[in-house]
């Protein structure tokens, strides 16, 4: 597909610390952070003007889905804007808290597990044609996202035969299929709850949940457009290399645990590649194809000029190319450099803090932010995008109709209703207006339903 | 987020996102890194410990 819609799902990890020694639950800590939420929506699962959806998720982890976009720097926009929304409820929650007598500070991290071994995840969806064979998708995708971890891991301490060790991935230990529809019970690469959204004869969703949160906007851009650039090569139809691997499962731990990407990936044809062998050669096929068919949108020269820079990085262990570009990288300078300067090892608690800490979205505390701010990471969409993208959808998208539907309805001050396909008006006539086009950017149908709820009663 | 949102904090972010971005002006600056390895200290919670043993959810998806 030339204009695929993405979007993303991102959980946070919630942590309150007191400076009056008087501790909350996590379920606590999330009932307040969302407490003005309910308030604006009567409900802890809302949908906003920007179009997305923000709810408390499985386990009390505040869940910001991103709305509808259609291309990359939209999506990472729409994804930080998530951040900015929930810093905001933090700010709230905090006040709120401290006039009941609790003094202490909320944390949010947007990161993947925490200390007990608890895993959570970040959602990637991609609307695909419903007339390509699933089976053919993931034999050839599995391949790619068992070793993407290489690219686009977030990096991670790792407790191995009594030593802690820094590994590329914080969700390769926690999934344990490949393809499945489980979700936290046992965690696939591959989710295959369907729900595109969308007219379902011709698309269906592809749902990844393997892959870690992404703090650096550039590793968020490389991680999202090379699996499109993989998909676009399965959707052709041109190529199929066999790569299947013959365990998966046991192939992304120990690609993750091997800091040097050669660990030996066996595949069901017998043949016994190293995790990067098998990456440069995905990078090599997508090459080839944008060279025959074009570029379909700006980014995908420098998607493909960045997936070259880490793969070489690896292999020539010059993680100086891309250590303000990559998680895995830029923590992992941080860490080796923090622990060699106060002369620690990485099984200390304050390695195992900073590894935590990188991922806090507070930007004035949040390690991360401030890597960023000292120039040490760089960034990909403009800051005044993302701004926007706090109260304005995506304009090319179905998001557009629901962002400016919830904006107008609740300006009527009437009881609606919004999800990702349904429009609602709950206290009269006019119904409810189904929107199964995800690439409609205007419905006559809602502007109707719009004008009933603006009638006097 | 608009008037009628449940946003607390207009004006503030503006300015914030914008200290937020930063082009990294490539890779080595080693002086910068440094400078922040003194900085980290100041805006760590003092017990590592305890905030690291602290931070316990339930799994998520």
């Amino acid at each position: 597909m030339d204009r695929r819609i993405y979007g993303l799902e991102t959980e946070y990890g919630l942590t309150y610390v007191p400076s009056d020694g008087r501790r909350l639950t996590p379920e606590d800590a999330a009932r307040h952070l969302f407490r003005p939420v309910v308030a604006w929506g009567r409900s802890s699962n809302v949908f906003l003007t920007n179009g997305s959806r923000l709810y408390l998720d499985v386990g009390s982890h505040p869940e910001y889905a991103t709305a509808e976009c259609d291309n990359l720097q939209q999506l990472i926009a729409h994804d930080r804007a998530g951040e900015a929304i929930l810093l905001d409820l933090v700010e709230q929650a905090e006040e709120q808290l401290a006039d009941e007598g609790h003094h202490g500070k909320l944390f949010l991290f947007k990161n993947n597990v925490d200390t007990a071994g608890n895993s959570y995840g970040c959602h990637e969806n991609y609307l695909i044609t419903r007339r390509m064979e699933f089976k053919r998708l993931t034999d050839i995708l599995i391949p790619f996202l068992v070793t993407r971890q290489l690219l686009c891991g977030a990096g991670h301490l790792v407790n191995i035969d009594d030593q802690t060790r820094f590994v590329f991935s914080q969700r390769a230990d926690h999934v344990w299929e490949d393809v499945s529809s489980a979700t936290t019970r046992s965690r696939p690469i591959i989710n295959t709850r369907d729900e595109p959204h969308a007219d379902a004869e011709y698309y269906r969703r592809l749902h990844v949940i393997v892959g870690d949160t992404s703090m650096s906007e550039t590793t968020q851009l490389l991680k999202i457009g090379t699996t499109d650039l993989v998909l676009r090569l399965i959707e052709s139809g041109e190529i199929y290399h066999d790569l299947r691997l013959e365990n998966p499962i046991r192939s992304i731990r120990q690609v993750s645990h091997d800091f040097t990407g050669q660990t030996v990936v066996r595949l069901m044809s017998g043949d016994e590649p190293t995790a990067l062998q098998i990456q440069w050669k995905l990078l090599e096929l997508a090459t080839e194809f944008v060279e025959r068919h074009g570029a379909h949108h700006e980014s995908v020269p420098h998607i493909l000029a960045l997936w070259e820079r880490v793969l070489t990085a690896i292999e020539t262990q010059n993680y100086g190319l891309i250590d303000t570009d990559i998680d895995w990288a830029i923590k992992h300078k941080l860490l080796t450099g923090y622990a060699a300067k106060n002369n620690l090892e990485l099984s200390d608690a304050r390695i195992a803090q900073l590894n935590l800490t990188y991922h806090d979205i507070d930007p004035t505390r949040g390690i991360f932010h401030l890597l960023q701010k000292r120039g040490l990471a760089t960034g990909v969409v403009d800051p005044s995008a993302i701004r926007a993208a706090i109260d304005q959808p995506p304009a090319t998208t179905r998001a557009k109709i629901r962002g400016d539907f919830v904006k107008a309805a609740r300006a009527t001050g009437r009881r609606y209703s919004a999800d990702w396909v349904h429009m609602k008006y709950e206290e009269g006539a006019g119904g409810t207006v189904l929107c199964k086009d995800p690439f409609a950017t205007e419905d006559s149908r809602v502007q109707e339903l719009l004008a009933i709820m603006n009638q006097p009663v | 987020m608009t008037q009628e949102s449940f946003s607390s904090r207009k004006q503030q972010q503006g300015t914030e996102a914008e200290q937020e971005f930063t082009q990294a002006q490539g890779s080595g600056t080693e002086a910068g890194v440094d400078d922040l390895l003194d900085e980290i200290d100041s805006v760590l919670e003092s017990n590592a410990e305890e905030f690291v043993r602290g931070f316990v959810q339930k799994g998520g998806q």
